[in-house]
């Protein structure tokens, strides 16, 4: 029975059907696991005011979010120090977020839920999102405007709620002037000191060119002076108001409108408030730049450091791997010679890729970035220009990394071409290299795509190599800006990847800053998902076309 | 060799020159193959060929498979120079000129002598630009000169009526006959001298075939045709001079209806009565 049943071959498609089933739940519990965490973070949650006595204490209050409850047998809760009463079968404790970390000194609570005495969901409990010290759990007694209430009660929230939007537009105004105006003057004042120092290098600095320098120099501190006197009234204007509000514990706090992001009342929201919220939550996290050691915020650079990073690297890979292979393929005699090399290419895909970064580090940024220093930016010494990670330098080593891959996918495309195309070409006295550039490298096309779609996915998800060659946990500046040549290869740049690595184990305040890693991980598949999309589509429209002949 | 060398020598050339049309056409040589042997790595494929072939005419090579005139053929415009382990020694000469001197640019000879291969391969493009491919590489991209062009090749290889409308259609959404067709058409666009057909109808259906030889037929008022075959009937069809070839030897070439219908040689008898290959 059991034998005729391992003969008919079930088992073995079962456990074919196993292994492919376990796939399947595996991938599917990563991404699920990761979006539901992730994306959860950006839902307003309910406010609960908790009256809470621990044995023998004085009865208190706690107002903060429920984030999660664990629960733990009796036996082990003694053991680790907790009084049991004997009818007591669990412990069950709840993880508060209770915020107002400028007054109580932490934002997460552990509570007991037997101490709690009666808890409730008030609609007047406030959220303030601050721009320090994390959020603000309590309840709105007045807002103030240059020092004087101007409004208190039930009329305090719709005042307070103008007041924010106007704050917010201030502070706006404030940022653009800051980055974008007083940014730019910055970066001609230095480029300023550079020209001045290289002139002095030269010994080509006379009298005349000192006066130009100067004169410019002059010119742009006119202009600094009245972006400053710009700058201090919008300051002026925005702290004039602030707002009171009652912490958990029944004392005041004022917080200046400067600091806030956002106020709301979560338990007082409608759905449709709360999808608005929701929206607005994660449009603030794909767009912003991020706040509080990267725990709060944006995470906007990061996005377009990755992507960035990715499109350069493809830039260099790809040409650089073609045209390898075509000569692999196409030119060198087949033999012993051109075996050696295919494994050794086989293998650098194999070499660890925190190697890659050690060679990137050693190579392209100390030699190569130093002695690009050395030669044409003298007058920057010491700060180094090429000589320090950045953009330009974690590109080429992803490219170093992914070029096996691009190789050896151009050079089975290449191998696929039938031999009759070749000789069709070559017949109506096209010479190699025609044939080659007119029909076998289009023709071959969308195998390159293919390897440059495995090229991108390996180098979008590479952290290890990244954090050697160029990338930083804040970067002050996008490498893309308005500051003429615009791009700056030699900048520091964000990296999804390294995103999730900082905040979820170099970040102060982990408890606060866990989701986020949920939220960015979840981020950094979509980004490589529609990389990878993109690549697809470009591969499939070129394979419609190229369509191979039939046999 | 030597008894090889006799029996191609012995061939008699006047029965060449008593071909079926001979006295129409002027009897002008246009490719001459002097003492050819290829050589690939160490096996002989071709053994010492003496052969002419006339301008303007059709000249068919049979035999069974891999007697080597497929072989043969391809050394015409040089296509053996892929092959890494081929070595060819001997001369053909187009026009006089031996197309194995060291000065014959290779692309140069086979803009001269164009080819059709067995199977229809078209380049994943428009139809337009497959027949425009040989001028582009010229360097033409005058527009009325290449729409004038692709319109004589395809008129020329009796696509132009079906296809006129579809020129932006990509050539391999063609029927098989229709892309052989088409591949001929490419040919001719470039104006080669001579015509090389490597069993061009052998991958089609009968009545691609039968529009295949028509074509044929009217090629050769303008190019000398070569033409392998598998076929004897269709030799006998679009030739006017067959050569049979056995075992990489030429064993005997003649006038298309002498060597059908009064053989020398005893092969050449066995071979077109079926008795082999």
């Amino acid at each position: 029975m059991m034998t005729s049943w391992f003969k008919s071959g079930a088992p073995w498609i079962w456990l074919n059907a196993a292994a492919v089933s376990t796939c399947l739940i595996m991938v599917v519990g990563v991404l699920g696991l990761v979006a539901v965490r992730g994306v959860g973070h950006f839902w307003p949650h309910q406010v609960t005011r908790f009256s809470y006595q621990e044995e023998g204490k004085q009865p208190r209050t706690i107002i903060g979010e429920k984030v999660d409850t664990s629960i733990t047998p009796a036996a082990m809760a003694k053991a680790t120090g907790f009084k049991m009463a004997d009818d007591e079968e669990t412990l069950v404790q709840y993880l508060i977020k209770t915020g107002n970390r400028d007054v109580t000194g932490a934002d997460f609570l552990w509570i007991q839920a037997r101490n709690v005495k009666e808890h409730s969901d008030p609609v007047n409990m406030m959220v303030v999102e601050r721009r320090e010290w994390g959020n603000f759990y309590g309840q709105l007694l007045e807002v103030k405007e240059g020092g004087k209430m101007i409004a208190s009660g039930d009329q305090a929230w719709p005042v307070l709620q103008a007041k924010i939007t106007d704050a917010l537009g201030v502070y706006k105004e404030i940022a653009h002037l800051e980055k974008k105006e007083i940014g730019a003057i910055n970066y001609a004042l230095e480029r300023l000191r550079l020209k001045q120092r290289k002139l002095e290098l030269q010994n080509r600095l006379d009298d005349a060119a000192k006066q130009q320098i100067a004169e410019e120099k002059a010119g742009f501190e006119v202009e600094y002076k009245q972006y400053q006197t710009q700058l201090a009234d919008l300051y002026q204007k925005m702290r004039r108001n602030s707002m009171v509000a009652k912490t958990e514990s029944g004392s005041t706090l004022e917080i200046p409108l400067t600091k806030v992001v956002r106020a709301f009342q979560p338990n007082a929201m409608s759905l449709s408030d709360k999808l608005i919220h929701y929206g607005a939550k994660v449009w603030e996290f794909l767009t912003d730049d991020p706040r509080e050691a990267n725990t709060e915020g944006g995470i906007f650079p990061a996005i377009f450091g990755t992507v960035m990073m990715v499109m350069l690297m493809s830039v260099f890979v790809t040409p650089f791997g073609v045209i390898a292979a075509v000569y692999l393929r196409e030119y060198a005699k087949q033999g012993f010679t051109t075996r050696l090399i295919r494994i050794a290419v086989n293998n650098l895909a194999g070499v660890p890729s925190v190697v890659y970064g050690v060679f990137g580090l050693g190579f392209f940024v100390y030699i190569l970035g130093g002695n690009i220093d050395r030669l044409f930016f003298p007058e920057s010494a010491p700060a180094p220009v090429y000589g320090t990670p950045g953009l330009l330098w974690a590109s080429i080593t992803l490219a170093l990394l992914t070029l096996p891959v691009v190789i050896v996918s151009t050079e089975e495309g290449l191998a696929r071409i039938p031999s009759s195309i070749r000789e069709g070409s070559l017949a109506l006295g096209a010479t190699k290299l025609e044939t080659l550039w007119l029909t076998v490298l289009p023709m071959a096309s969308p195998a390159m795509m293919t390897g440059l779609i495995l090229a991108v996915a390996r180098a979008a998800g590479e952290v290890a190599p990244l954090m050697l060659v160029g990338v930083v946990k804040l970067a002050p500046a996008l490498p893309l800006d308005g500051n003429f040549p615009f791009l700056h290869l030699d900048r520091k740049f964000m990296h999804l990847g390294f995103h999730i690595y900082d905040v979820g184990f170099q970040s102060p305040n982990v408890e606060a800053a866990r989701p986020l890693v949920y939220a960015t991980a979840l981020l950094l598949v979509l980004v490589i998902v529609g990389l990878n999309l993109a690549a697809i589509l470009i591969r499939n429209n070129l394979r419609e076309k190229y369509r191979a002949l039939e046999g | 060799m030597s008894a090889q060398q006799e029996r191609t020598h012995s061939i008699d050339m006047s029965s060449v020159l008593r071909g079926k049309e001979a006295s129409e056409h002027t009897n002008e040589v246009c490719i001459k193959v002097e003492n050819l042997n290829l050589f690939y790595g160490e096996k002989q494929a071709l053994h010492g060929i003496n052969m002419e072939m006339l301008k303007k005419r059709v000249t068919a090579y049979i035999g069974p498979s891999g007697c080597g005139k497929s072989t043969l053929l391809r050394c015409i415009n040089r296509m053996n120079d892929l092959v890494d382990s081929a070595r060819i020694d001997g001369k053909i000469l187009l026009d006089g000129e031996n197309i194995y001197d060291k000065e014959v640019r290779v692309a140069a000879l086979r803009r001269r002598v164009g080819m059709v291969f067995q199977k229809p391969n078209p380049f994943p493009k428009s139809i337009f630009e497959n027949v425009a491919y040989g001028l582009r590489i010229q360097g033409v991209n005058d527009k009325r000169i290449l729409e004038e062009t692709v319109e004589n090749a395809l008129r020329g290889a009796a696509l132009w009526d079906e296809m006129k409308d579809r020129l932006n259609d990509n050539a391999l959404g063609m029927s098989g006959g229709q892309q052989q067709r088409l591949v001929i058409a490419r040919a001719i666009a470039i104006e080669p001298e001579v015509l090389l057909l490597d069993e061009p109808a052998s991958a089609l259906d009968p009545i691609s075939t039968l529009k295949i030889e028509e074509l044929i037929n009217e090629l050769k008022e303008k190019y000398t045709i070569v033409i392998v075959t598998h076929n004897m009937q269709q030799a006998a069809r679009v030739s006017d001079y067959t050569a049979f070839m056995y075992m990489g030897e030429l064993i005997e070439i003649g006038a298309t209806s002498e060597l059908f219908t009064n053989p020398v040689k005893k092969q050449t008898e066995d071979y077109i009565t079926g008795r082999y290959g």
